[in-house]
């Protein structure tokens, strides 16, 4: 065939794009490949297709969405967490004239893969997982607001990720930090496709994140059951108005800037570029307006969680319910007018960065609130150290380390000498880790026994437990100490050989977090296996204070067969203690919205058109794109979208439950 | 979260209702529908604030007031605010149910939309032939991107007008429809009010710059 | 819980022993008041940071299940007086950071020239400031001292305690310009200058580096920070001057391309109008400089002539700057010579020679005779000035 004619068909995809020539990749392909197709094959032997498209792919369902949001978060984890043991065996590795095992080509982009990705497709699912399986039980609500746009928000989260996980087979990725900073991120001096798959799988899983941000916002607002005042809503809950509030008010930001950055590598515009008057600058302010917020997007969801495990392991109220509040909703705004201090070295002068050190220093005092008022809630309870308090407890520890290396690095002259450095690495680790990660650890524990019906098994969870926090904090506490030595970030090889020890502890640690992890994979596994043993009937194992716990574990496709009505912020354990009768009868048909494959299809457009553009091949995206105008357009043909759960139907599964809770007895 | 919670009789608490309160259908639209205008007016608030920054950056090329057609831009706007009136009789024809009405004005709306966007095309390949490309300069990147993406709104808000129009005749003005109509209207005026902006900061300060 | 505390503690105790810790411990008087910010910051923080983490253990060991004999009070959920404590306590800590935060920032802003030389002496008016002129290339450092007339790549030496002023931009991308012992980063930006004014106050060789990721050669981008008396300083120059060789457009245009690990290079005479250029974008002939742009623009760009003032862009750093859908590169050609040197157009920000009033102005001193430290924020006078 002709040159051109290939090019029109593959655009700039050839032979060569494949990365052939990088054992690494090539090992991992074969694993990959190995892996999927035994997953196929297995899927394809058990009749699994047609089940899964059924009940899970298709799914409106909030719970199914909300646990395929945490599968997809566990399983880019390990991805992400491959990565960052890769940097730390290139670092541990380089010194003494030795290049170590990763050349800059692909070090660069594990670094830069190892960011997008804990950021975008672990913490983002994982904390939109939580959301979306507990926002709506707490609130007492049948669904979300919007819940084909649910199952459609998380198939674009996919299709995101989908494309990040292609780079690493087909062409590159990214080689220019997570953040993608221009110049070095424009078609001048990144000609490769890398860029462009950070463009669109940051795109494709935006329009997710915002829409299902949207969607989260109305339910809250709209869907709570009687009696719930704002003021009466479990704080996990304000947490995620909170979080959802900042997710509809920031993405669009990215968008935009993203935008302007394909534009400047598609057509030549001059937005970011050195010449015609561009202004990189811009780019490096509009990605931090999104990008403070989204720090908080993160946290603010585990702060709800902590909350909730800390008065439920506690046996008490929370403390300081309304200050717990308005410290959020201060977080929240403050959170956008912070963004310039991650950049007080771009020169903005003594004013402008005090004003932003300032005010970053600020968030630290709400922040600080919360903690006294966990705190005080531990005060005077009867302390459980069941998992998720575990996690809460190192939490606290670690994170209190962590703001003060924050408000440290927020004192600009501070800032200065610690900026871009391993000290810099070692404080968002610290926080993250310590405050997201292992939030979402406590309410992964704390949850599941809602979502399967069986408690995860202590003994592997505690020993995930030790390994990732002993793990975390031999893994950056070196890190602490190399910036103060004046180490920079992202460096793949160093020649001064008295650092190495440090890095050598730094590896071990993260060593042991992967002992964590596979701790945690086999905790799974074991609870699993062992799911007669730790079966809970009661719908409420840990004796717990919020609506979730009234139904059934697993709740019934309709969450509730009666629409709660609520009197107090802690609802079941008012209801509890006021002896709540559960209702045996009078049982009616309930309204649900009916299950639909139009979101995956029209992800999977969506997916196949970042393709398209990432490699020029021009046909697939136009076409891609009409078909998703013409399926998009035809689903709102579709005006019979919802249908009824019959009385019968609601009256089995709750006589069922009936039986199991009198054999409890 | 209207509905009353009374004690029953016997005083008790009530912790749940014996009768199902589904939802309405679209009980949540307007809302939701509000919050994406939001975000979306955030779209624009970035695209205006790039032009802020970027706009005097000519890069020794041309400026505002060698470029734009103040006369042909007063047309332009004129036919985006009289579709949003048009819009305004369609809305107040699908409260009073007659269909035909309704889509006639639908009609007219969707043809001044597509006036709008004819003659912002004309104006951009004007400019382009000229050599007032987006490559130009940062000025013309931001100019295009801003107006270009107000222009590609239009140009989906058309789309869904069409949509909407078939769906009107085929089902009729059903709750369904007159939900859609209405979130498409604020769409309209929305649209209208960010292109009120883009001709007060681009086209009028630029000119007088 | 005990195995983390120990863990915590770890970094504190190998603090003890022979690192370098080159932040805690510089050699700059610049560096070392930032240095005092980052540990009175830290033991303010403490402050608040150890109770928090004491009352976290205690409260967890005193309020476990099995200590029946604790008190237990189920529905406990307010206190004014608390909250109170618990939001005021942390304000209280804000409010001492903040007016350090707003000190400190004016005091060590990076544009404003240094006003001592250490904690012990004010810099002396009537001698003049070392300039250099940095520029961040792919992947190397070119210094340039217009002084003296020379240049060299990856290798900076100043005389102890004679104040540098840093002009600093770079070539394609944005680096960070950082020398962990002499003072704080600035970026360093394409068609942007950005200042660093600074002093070294101890002899040795220190590292210097890029700390902002910049490209494939971004580990080896590092130079070697000489600090030099009068005498090693001369002759250090004088090395430079006998290294011969010239550094002008054309050298330049070939140095700037991409290379990674560079070696020591010097060059006994350059061009004087080459920093100019570099900072403006034009050293490419025939190239529009940025001043001059912006000088057209401010006046209301080219009108319609300017659309054809583009040429073919023929030479690229990197690689050429084509897109897909976009029309071939170009660039603006320049109108008129671009030769006609230029002063430095930077306002410069000048250190008060008395520090006092930025303690509060107008304000009685204290009557605390003031301790003997180097640190900026106890208001100590320079002593020429007393």
């Amino acid at each position: 065939m002709s040159p051109d004619l290939l090019k029109l068909i593959f655009g700039r995809l050839g032979i060569d794009s494949l990365p052939l020539h990088e054992p690494i990749l090539v090992g991992t392909f074969v694993m990959v490949a190995l892996g999927g197709g035994a997953l196929f094959a297995g899927l394809t032997y058990f009749r699994l297709w047609g089940y899964l498209w059924r009940e899970w792919f298709t799914t409106v369902d909030h719970k199914r969405i909300g646990i395929m949001y945490m599968i997809l978060g566990i399983v880019m984890l390990l991805r992400g967490f491959v990565d960052a043991l890769m940097m730390r065996a290139q670092q541990a590795l380089a010194f003494g004239g030795s290049e170590g095992f990763l050349p800059a080509h692909h070090y660069d982009q594990v670094f830069t893969a190892h960011g997008v990705i804990m950021i975008f497709f672990v913490a983002m699912p994982l904390v939109t997982g939580l959301m979306n399986y507990v926002v709506p039980l707490q609130i007492g609500a049948r669904d979300v607001s919007f819940p084909f746009l649910n199952n459609f928000s998380f198939w674009m989260t996919v299709g995101g990720a989908v494309l990040v996980m292609a780079s690493l087979f087909i062409g590159e990725f990214a080689r220019t930090g997570w953040l993608a900073y221009p110049p070095l991120s424009n078609i001048g001096y990144s000609p490769d496709v890398g860029v462009d798959y950070y463009i669109w799988a940051l795109q494709v899983a935006g329009v997710g994140t915002t829409l299902s941000g949207i969607n989260l916002i109305c339910t809250i607002v709209k869907l709570r059951c009687p009696g719930m005042t704002m003021m009466k809503m479990p704080v996990f809950t304000w947490t995620a108005l909170c979080t959802n509030i900042l997710i509809v008010a920031s993405f669009p930001v990215l968008t935009v800037v993203l935008a302007l950055l394909s534009l400047d590598r598609y057509v030549g515009t001059n937005f970011f570029t050195n010449d015609f008057g561009g202004s990189p600058m811009m780019y490096v302010n509009l990605i931090w307006i999104w990008g403070h917020p989204e720090v908080y997007i993160l946290v603010l969801p585990a702060f709800g969680i902590f909350s909730e495990v800390t008065s439920t392991f506690s046996g008490k109220r929370l403390f300081g319910y309304t200050s717990m509040v308005y410290a959020t909703v201060v977080i929240t705004i403050l959170s956008y007018l912070v963004w310039l201090h991650h950049f007080f070295t771009m020169g903005s002068g003594a004013s402008v960065n005090s004003f932003f050190g300032i005010t970053t220093m600020i968030i630290s005092i709400p922040t600080g609130a919360k903690m006294f008022n966990w705190l005080f809630t531990m005060y005077r309870g009867r302390i459980r150290f069941e998992l998720p308090m575990l996690w809460t407890i190192a939490f606290m520890l670690t994170f209190v380390l962590g703001g003060m290396t924050g408000v440290l690095l927020a004192v600009p002259p501070a800032d200065f000498v610690l900026h871009n450095s391993l000290f810099l690495i070692a404080h968002f680790h610290n926080v993250i880790i310590g405050g997201v990660v292992f939030g979402a650890f406590a309410g992964i524990n704390y949850w599941f026994p809602k979502a399967f019906g069986f408690k995860l098994d202590p003994f592997w969870g505690k020993l995930s437990f030790w390994f990732w926090v002993t793990g975390f904090y031999m893994a950056f506490m070196p890190l602490y100490v190399l910036g103060l030595m004046g180490v920079t970030r992202r460096l793949r090889v160093f020649d001064d050989p008295s650092l190495q020890i440090w890095f050598v502890i730094a590896a071990i640690g993260a060593g042991l977090v992967f002992l964590g992890i596979l701790s945690m994979l086999m905790q799974f596994a074991v609870s699993f296996l062992k799911r007669e043993q730790l079966k809970d009937v009661t719908g409420d194992p840990w004796d717990a204070r919020t609506l979730e716990w009234a139904t059934s574990s697993p709740p019934p496709d309709y969450n509730f067969a009666f629409t709660p009505v609520v009197h107090d912020n802690d609802a079941w354990w008012d209801m509890k203690k006021r002896g709540y009768q559960r209702p045996l009868m009078g049982f009616k048909p309930i309204h649900m919205p009916s299950s639909t494959g139009t979101g995956i299809i029209l992800a999977g457009f969506a997916t196949a058109m970042g393709f398209g553009l990432i490699w020029y091949i021009w046909w697939l995206a136009a076409a891609s794109f009409i078909a998703m105008l013409v399926v998009g357009i035809g689903h709102t043909f579709n005006y019979h979208r919802d249908f009824d759960i019959p009385a019968d139907d609601v009256i089995r599964t709750e006589d069922a439950r009936t039986k199991l809770l009198a054999g409890a007895k | 979260m209207t509905v009353a919670v009374n004690p029953s009789q016997t005083g008790e608490p009530v912790f749940y209702l014996a009768d199902e309160h589904p939802h309405p259908e679209g009980y949540s639209t307007s809302l939701g529908f509000w919050i994406y205008l939001m975000s979306d007016c955030l779209i624009f608030a970035m695209l205006f604030a790039a032009f802020g920054v970027l706009g005097a950056n000519y890069a020794a090329g041309p400026a505002p007031k060698d470029l734009f057609d103040l006369n042909l831009v007063a047309v332009n706007t004129s036919m985006l605010l009289l579709s949003s009136i048009t819009y305004g009789f369609a809305m107040l024809t699908m409260q009073q149910n007659k269909i035909a009405q309704t889509q006639m004005w639908l009609a007219i709306t969707g043809l001044f939309g597509v006036a709008f966007i004819s003659i912002e095309l004309t104006e951009f390949a004007h400019m382009i032939h000229e050599g007032a490309t987006p490559q130009r300069s940062a000025f013309l990147s931001s100019f295009f991107t801003l107006v270009g993406t107000h222009g590609l709104h239009v140009s989906c808000g058309l789309i869904w007008l069409v949509t909407l129009m078939v769906q009107v005749w085929r089902f009729g003005l059903i709750e369904a429809n007159r939900r859609r109509l209405m979130c498409l209207s604020m769409f309209w005026h929305f649209l209208d009010v960010v292109w009120i902006g883009v001709f007060t900061f681009v086209y009028l300060l630029g000119v007088l710059r | 819980m005990s195995r983390l505390k120990i863990l915590a503690l770890l970094p504190l105790a190998v603090a003890l022993s022979s690192c370098n810790y080159v932040v805690l411990a510089p050699a700059g008087d610049i560096a070392a008041q930032q240095r005092d910010l980052v540990i009175i910051s830290t033991v303010l923080m403490l402050l608040i940071v150890v109770p928090v983490m004491a009352l976290t253990v205690l409260f967890a060991w005193r309020y476990r299940q099995s200590n029946t004999s604790a008190r237990y009070e189920p529905d406990w959920d307010h206190s004014t007086k608390l909250e109170l404590v618990i939001w005021s306590a942390p304000l209280l800590i804000i409010v001492c950071l903040g007016a350090l935060t707003w000190m400190g920032t004016h005091l060590l802003d990076p544009y404003r020239n240094i006003g001592r030389i250490h904690a012990e002496r004010a810099v002396d008016q009537s001698k003049a400031p070392l300039d250099v002129d940095v520029v961040a290339l792919d992947w190397k450092w070119l210094f340039i001292y217009p002084d003296y007339g020379i240049a060299t790549v990856n290798e900076l030496a100043a005389p102890v305690d004679r104040p540098i002023n840093f002009h600093i931009t770079a070539s394609s991308v944005m680096n960070s310009f950082y020398i962990p012992a002499l003072a704080g980063q600035i970026y360093a930006m394409p068609g942007m200058e950005t200042s660093l004014h600074a002093v070294i106050n101890h002899a040795g060789a220190y590292k210097g580096f890029s700390a902002n990721y910049s490209g494939a050669g971004f580990s080896g981008m590092h130079f070697t920070f000489h600090g030099l008396d009068d005498k090693g300083f001369d002759a250090w120059i004088a090395q430079a001057k006998s290294a011969g060789g010239s550094l002008g457009r054309a050298e330049y245009l070939k140095l700037e391309k991409p290379s990674e690990n560079e070696p020591v290079r010097r060059w006994g005479t350059v061009d004087s109008d080459l920093y100019r250029l570099i900072l403006n974008m034009c050293v490419e002939t025939g190239k529009m400089c940025q001043s001059e742009m912006m000088a057209i623009d401010a006046k209301g760009g080219l009108g319609h002539e300017g659309l054809n003032n583009t040429l073919p862009l023929a030479y690229d750093k990197y690689a050429r700057r084509g897109t897909a859908l976009g029309p071939e590169p170009t660039f603006v050609a320049g109108t008129c010579t671009p030769d006609a040197p230029q002063g430095r157009t930077t306002a410069a920000i000048r250190a008060p020679l008395d520090p006092a009033p930025l303690t509060g102005a107008g304000l009685k001193r204290p009557s605390f005779a003031p301790l003997k430290s180097s640190s900026f924020f106890l208001g100590q006078r320079p002593k020429s000035d007393s």
